[in-house]
Order: structure tokens, then sequence, then C-alpha cells
């Protein structure tokens, strides 16, 4: 279970994050929706543990552990994976490489064994059949030269290797096409049982035509202004977020908006 | 909250690094007194018990020495070096022609076993002086056979029979003075003539031991040759003088590993090193240096000041040249070719790391002089704390290299923000045939980059590692099997605490 309790979060000064609070019990996923600017890649970096940010307020917890005290390898491995918005390039470090370290990492530190380089290529390679994915993207250089879909696809790759226990996906839908879409949510299915649970971040309903969420918040201006069902995701489709009352913040976000 | 109140920049620039090699071996030694001058060299000479047109060419080297002054063209600054308060013999005391390693000074066997060299491997007694030793059985010998060299002296020389069946000759260069004088006055100074510059004729004036490779006419050598140098004596100089023969379609791979105890004070280094490939002949170079680079304050460190040549006089003769260098305090080194015969290939692979205050000036010279050669040059220089990295190179073409072609690709790669990468090249071109490209890139690690990896459960200098390694790839993939790995090892260690 993740627990978000009055999250508040700054960058050199300037408050992006206002107080978020946000359970997701096990087993669960739900959707965060917003308009650009409202603080949805920062929650999303934050909890991963990325430097830049000050948290000025508040505490994450995932199951039971406080997050925010550790660094962002130990968050890793404690079961936390962040699908990259803009996935990075590692020139000169091939794919398999990259994997099995980070797998190897995850393994040592719930005590198991380390894979050996066949071990997890039958590992890999059972993965990248789920996923549609051709074998060549295990011998290509991390991200480098990979098109938008298959960046996307890789970072749903890493996380199927991985198997964290709390899943964030930033935008992981944008730039695909229907079919790459439809085998990235096909990965994220595929995990959803009682030890899984993630958030889905995302500008579009068509996603959760796939995932469909159990819960569905709206960030905007920094806070969560409302939660629902996935017919909330549908009612932002049709109408828009000012149409849902939320112009009643409109400071907040046109104040975000406007930087 | 505490994860947050760390500064912003995830790199920070280095505190310690640990340098596993050095230690100093208590050892019997002896040594000649200090300061340079023709009794030094006539001493040295007469220890080595060279013949005579030998010490006539080290007092014209020392004469050509005296009328040179140090380079200082190269992006390297040190205080001035006194030449004549430095010892320029030192040797390990022993009783003249051990028999076998058993009769090597166990402190020196066990110095080389903490080094990690396998000279104790199996049964190996190969004899010091090719005394008929027991052999290992070639169906459980590693494929390297090794020439250890102790501060100024060869002590001992594996796998000698093994290479003598093949026709391949592999001894200390002292030795091949004596027992093979005519290969070693046809060729010695032949490629790095003795006064070519001040490193130069003062290692010509000086040197004491070294290796020296033959292979003849149409051998492929059997195995690896491997020399591993070893500085241990205080206010010694080391002057290794490497003399490599490849014969008409032979081949032949070397490489060289280099370490030394951790002082205080500076040591010089002077190596020369020359490579002569006749026709068809392929000789391949590949070098770990890890010279003790001084501490974290940049106290201390060996000044690697070397020259290395090879000449491939044959048609379709090719040389190339791997070097992966980590440590020394400065190093000054240009791993060159003359592409004299047709078709002729040179290659040079490089990786430099600087970390702390390391000044690295390095590069290489592929002088184009006959048709249709070929060079590729590939270069890749990290730098991390306060360290300087240059990389310098020349491509020049002569005017008869008819349809000669040059590819060169330097890339650097900065980590922290108060080290410095550079890149010096020179490029003559004098025949309108000839084609050279270059290519150069400078790089940062990035913070996402090294947040990506953190990401993915791997440590922070896991991730340096990592991205250090694929940075490096195209260079360490032709680092023969063996050594690759203890290149990586080797990187990781160099830039431990790199990135705060």
């Amino acid at each position: 279970m993740l627990e978000i309790r009055g999250l508040a979060a700054s960058i050199d000064g300037k408050p992006i994050l206002k107080g978020i609070d946000l359970v997701v019990p096990t087993g669960e996923v739900h959707a965060i929706m917003g308009p650009n600017g409202s603080g949805k890649s920062t929650l999303s970096y934050i909890l991963a543990g990325r430097e830049g940010y000050d948290v000025t307020g508040g505490e994450v917890r995932l199951d039971g552990v406080d997050l925010l005290t550790l660094a962002p390898e130990e968050r890793a491995v404690a079961g936390l994976f962040l699908a990259f918005q803009y996935p990075v390039e590692l020139p000169g470090v091939g794919n398999a490489n990259f994997l099995r370290t980070a797998l190897n990492a995850t393994r040592r530190a719930r005590g198991e064994s380390e894979l050996d380089a066949v071990q997890f290529l039958k590992l890999a390679r059972a993965a990248l059949r789920d996923l549609a994915m051709a074998d060549d993207m295990l011998k290509r250089n991390v991200n480098v030269g990979f098109s938008g879909g298959e960046k996307k696809r890789n970072e749903v790759l890493q996380m199927a290797i991985l198997k964290p226990k709390f899943a964030i996906l930033d935008e992981t839908d944008s730039g695909l096409d229907i079919d790459a879409l439809k085998i990235v949510a096909g990965g994220v299915n595929t995990l959803r049982g009682p030890g899984f649970s993630a958030l889905v971040i995302t500008h579009y309903q068509r996603l959760l035509d796939h995932i469909v969420p159990d819960r569905v918040h709206v960030l905007a201006g920094g806070r969560i202004l409302r939660s629902g069902g996935p017919e909330l995701a549908r009612a932002l489709e049709e109408s828009g977020y000012a149409a849902l009352g939320l112009e009643a913040v409109g400071e907040d976000v046109a104040a975000i908006g406007a930087s | 909250m505490s994860a947050f109140a760390e500064p912003r920049d995830p790199i920070q620039a280095a505190t310690e690094g640990r340098y596993k090699w050095g230690f100093e071996t208590a050892i019997e030694m002896e040594i000649a007194p200090k300061g340079l001058n023709e009794d030094i060299i006539r001493l040295i000479s007469a220890k080595k018990d060279e013949p005579e047109w030998l010490l006539a060419w080290r007092l014209k080297a020392f004469a050509a020495w005296r009328e040179t002054s140090e380079p200082d063209w190269a992006k390297v600054k040190h205080p001035p070096i006194d030449y004549q308060a430095l010892h320029y013999y030192a040797a390990p005391k022993r009783k003249p022609g051990p028999k076998s390693l058993a009769e090597v000074d166990p402190e020196l066997l066990a110095t080389y076993e903490k080094l990690g060299i396998p000279l104790r491997e199996r049964a190996i007694l190969a004899g010091v002086e090719g005394a008929g030793a027991a052999e290992v059985r070639p169906d459980i010998a590693p494929g390297v056979a090794i020439d250890a060299v102790f501060d100024s002296v060869s002590v001992a020389t594996t796998f000698r029979e093994t290479l003598a069946k093949a026709g391949v000759i592999f001894c200390p260069i002292s030795e091949a003075v004596r027992e093979h004088p005519d290969l070693v006055r046809r060729y010695l100074g032949s490629v790095v003539p003795p006064g070519d510059n001040f490193f130069a004729a003062l290692n010509s004036a000086v040197f004491t031991d070294g290796s020296f490779v033959f292979v003849p006419k149409g051998v492929r050598c059997p195995m690896e040759l491997s020399t591993y140098f070893r500085i241990n004596a205080r206010n010694t100089g080391q002057f290794e003088r490497t003399l490599i023969i490849a014969e008409a379609g032979a081949s032949v791979s070397y490489l060289e590993g280099c370490t030394a105890p951790q002082r205080d004070e500076n040591q010089l280094h002077a190596a020369v090193v020359e490579l002569v490939a006749l026709d068809d002949a392929t000789i391949k170079y590949s070098t770990v240096q890890n010279w003790y680079p001084g501490d974290a304050e940049g106290r201390g460190g060996i000044y690697n000041f070397v020259t290395k040549r090879g000449a491939c006089r044959g048609a379709r003769s090719k040389i190339s040249w791997t070097q992966v260098e980590t440590g020394s305090a400065i190093t000054w080194k240009y791993p060159s070719c003359i592409l004299q015969g047709e078709g002729s290939v040179g290659e040079f692979y490089s990786v430099a790391v600087t970390n702390h205050h390391q000044q690295a000036d390095t590069g290489t010279k592929m002088i184009h002089l006959g048709a249709n050669t070929k060079s590729t040059i590939i270069a890749k220089g990290i730098s991390a704390g306060r360290s300087n990295n240059t990389y310098r190179g020349l491509v020049r073409m002569m005017p008869r290299a008819q349809g000669a072609r040059n590819f060169t690709q330097c890339d650097s790669l900065l980590i922290g923000d108060r080290c410095g990468a550079h890149t010096v090249p020179y490029i003559e071109s004098r025949n309108p045939s000839a084609r050279v490209e270059h290519e150069a890139t400078t790089s940062k690690i990035a913070d996402d980059q090294l947040f990506y990896c953190r990401s993915r459960g791997l440590s922070q200098e896991d991730a340096v590692n990592l991205i250090v390694n694929g940075f490096c790839k195209d260079v360490l993939k032709e680092l023969p099997m063996e050594f690759a790995v203890e290149a990586q090892k080797l990187l990781a260690v160099s830039l431990e605490g790199s990135v705060g």
C-alpha cells in the first residue's frame, strides 16, 4: 500500500505540490489526470527520489516504509518502479546488461541469488514475447536510437522483468499508436494482482480503456481536487477540467500554467 | 526529508580513491649512487655485461640528451625534475643465475602474487636463465607467457620453452643483447633513434631492462605475451626498453601491466617501446597502465614519460595499440605508427582516465608514408576530480601516401565540474587523394542518466561504472579477453568516489 500524506514540495523556492493526500491500497490501480503543469511529473519524480526538489512537508510510505529517507536505488529495491515519461539514453550500455544488472541488484537486496547470463536471457526472452518485442531489443544500447514507442515499451519490459510492488507510469501512453498502447496496457494488466499496485499518470481516457483504474484522481495546482471511479476520467475526456467545476481553483491552475 | 536536503548536483568531485597496489616490498636491493653521468652509464653497462658497441650507443644517447631539453608543449605542469637526484640502477640482490623460480627471492614472488600475477601457476619453474626447468604441460597452461620486471631487472620469464619450440624468442632485453646480439643491434633504435626526444635519449642512455620479442617468419605466436612492470625502490627511475620484431607473415599479441608503491614523492618512468612489423606481419600491443597516480591532494605519483612507436615496414603489415591508462600523476605518451609499407594499417585505441589531480596528455601519431595505408584512432578520455585530460594526435599524409585513409574519433566524458578535457588534433595532408576524417564529442555524465540507473536499483557507483564502461566499450573490446575484465575493474577503482 502506498500512502501519501500532506506531501508538499517546491523547486527553487516555488511551491509545486501543496499538500497531496493519496492512498493506493495494494492490488489497486489508480489514475492521475490533470492539466499540464499541475505537478503530475513532479509527484512521480519525488516518489522515485530524483534530486532537485525540496520536500517541504508530508510523508510517503510504501508498505509502511518511509520512502523519502531512502536513496533512489533503495526505493527501487524496496519495490518501487517509475516508467519514465522520457526514458534516458545510455550509449554503449547494452540493454541486456543493464536489465540484468538492475535485476540482480534487486535480487541481492531481497536475499535472492543472482541470475547468470543464461538464466537471465531465458527470463528476458519470455518477457519480450509477452510484450511482442523482438529479441534484438536486448542487444541494442539502452534507449539509443529507439523510436518513441520502443522507448516506452522498453520501460514496460523493465517493469515486467523487475516485477515491482508499486509502479508509477508517467504518461507511458504518450506517443504510442493504438497497437503499442494495447501492448503496454497488457504489460500492466499482466502484473495486476494482489501483490501489485500502480499509479498511472495520463492525459487520455484511451489508456484507461485498456487499463481500467480502480480510482481516478484529478491533480491541479498541486492538489488533488477530485477523486472518483473510472467514470470521472470519461467525464473529463468529454467536457474538460473547467466543466467539472475545477475553475474554482482557476487561480492556482492559471498560476502554474503561466509559469 | 533528509534525502532532499542534499546538494542539488549529485555529481560532486572526488574525495578518496583507493590504490590497492601501493605496498612496498622489503627486499635487499643493489642500488647505484644517485645522479647521472658517464660513470653511471658505464656502471650499468658493466653490470649488464654489455658489448662495447652498446656502451658506445648509450654514451652517444647521453650526449644527445645533454643537448636537448624537456619538451614543454604538453598540457601538463610539474615542478622541475632534478635528474641528478635519482638512482638510475636498482636491482633485487640475488645470487647470480638462479636456475628456477625456487631460487628467486620469495619476497619477490610474494609481491607478484599480491599483484595477481600468475607467475607461480601450476608447476611453473621457468628457469630465469633458461636452464632446463620443468615446463608447464601445455594442456593446463594458461595462455599467457609473462616477463616480470622489478625495478630495473627482469626477474622471471615464464613459458620460454613452449615459445622456443615455436621459434619465438621472449626474454629480458639484457639477455637478448648477450644471446641474440645481431638481432638487437639491427633493430634497437631503428624506430626510436637514441636522440629522438629528451626522454627517449634519457632512456637510451640508462635503460636497464625490458622485454625482447622476436617472432620469426610465418609464425603466429602461440600465446599472449605479457610483461609486468613494477617500480619498488625509492627515488629510482624506471627506464625499460621493449623491442618487438615480427618478421614477414608473423603475428604476436603483447600486453604490459604496471603498478608502483604508494609514495609521497614523485617517481620517474621513461620507457621506450619499439615495434617492427615486416610484410604481412601483425603486432597487437596492449597496455593496462596503473602506476600510482598520487593521492587525492595530488601528492606523489609516477611521472610517466613514454615513447612508443611502431614501424609498419612491410606491405600489408599491421600495428595496433590499445591502451587503458588509469594511473600516473602525469602521463605523456603518444604510441605511434609509421605506415611505410604499402597497404599497411595502424590502429590506436585508447581509454585515459584522470581523477583527483592527475594530468594526462596522450594520443598518437599516424604517419602515412606508403600508398593505401590506413589508420584508425579511437580515443576516449574520462576526467573527474580536478584532473586534466588532453588528447593530442597527429595524422600526417606524406606525398607518396596515395589513397591513404584515416578515421579519428575522440570522445571526452566529464564527471563533475572542476576537471578539464582538451582535444588537440593536428592534421597535415600533402597528398590530395588522402582522406582524413575527424570526429570529436564532449559530454558530461548527466544527472538524468545517473537517476535513471539508480531508479532501477543500481548504486551511484555502479551507475557511474556502467555509464563509463559503455562510453569505453569500443576500446575495451579491443583488449585481449583475459585483460578486458581487469581493465573494467581498474576503471571502477580509478573513479571510486568521483561522484559524491
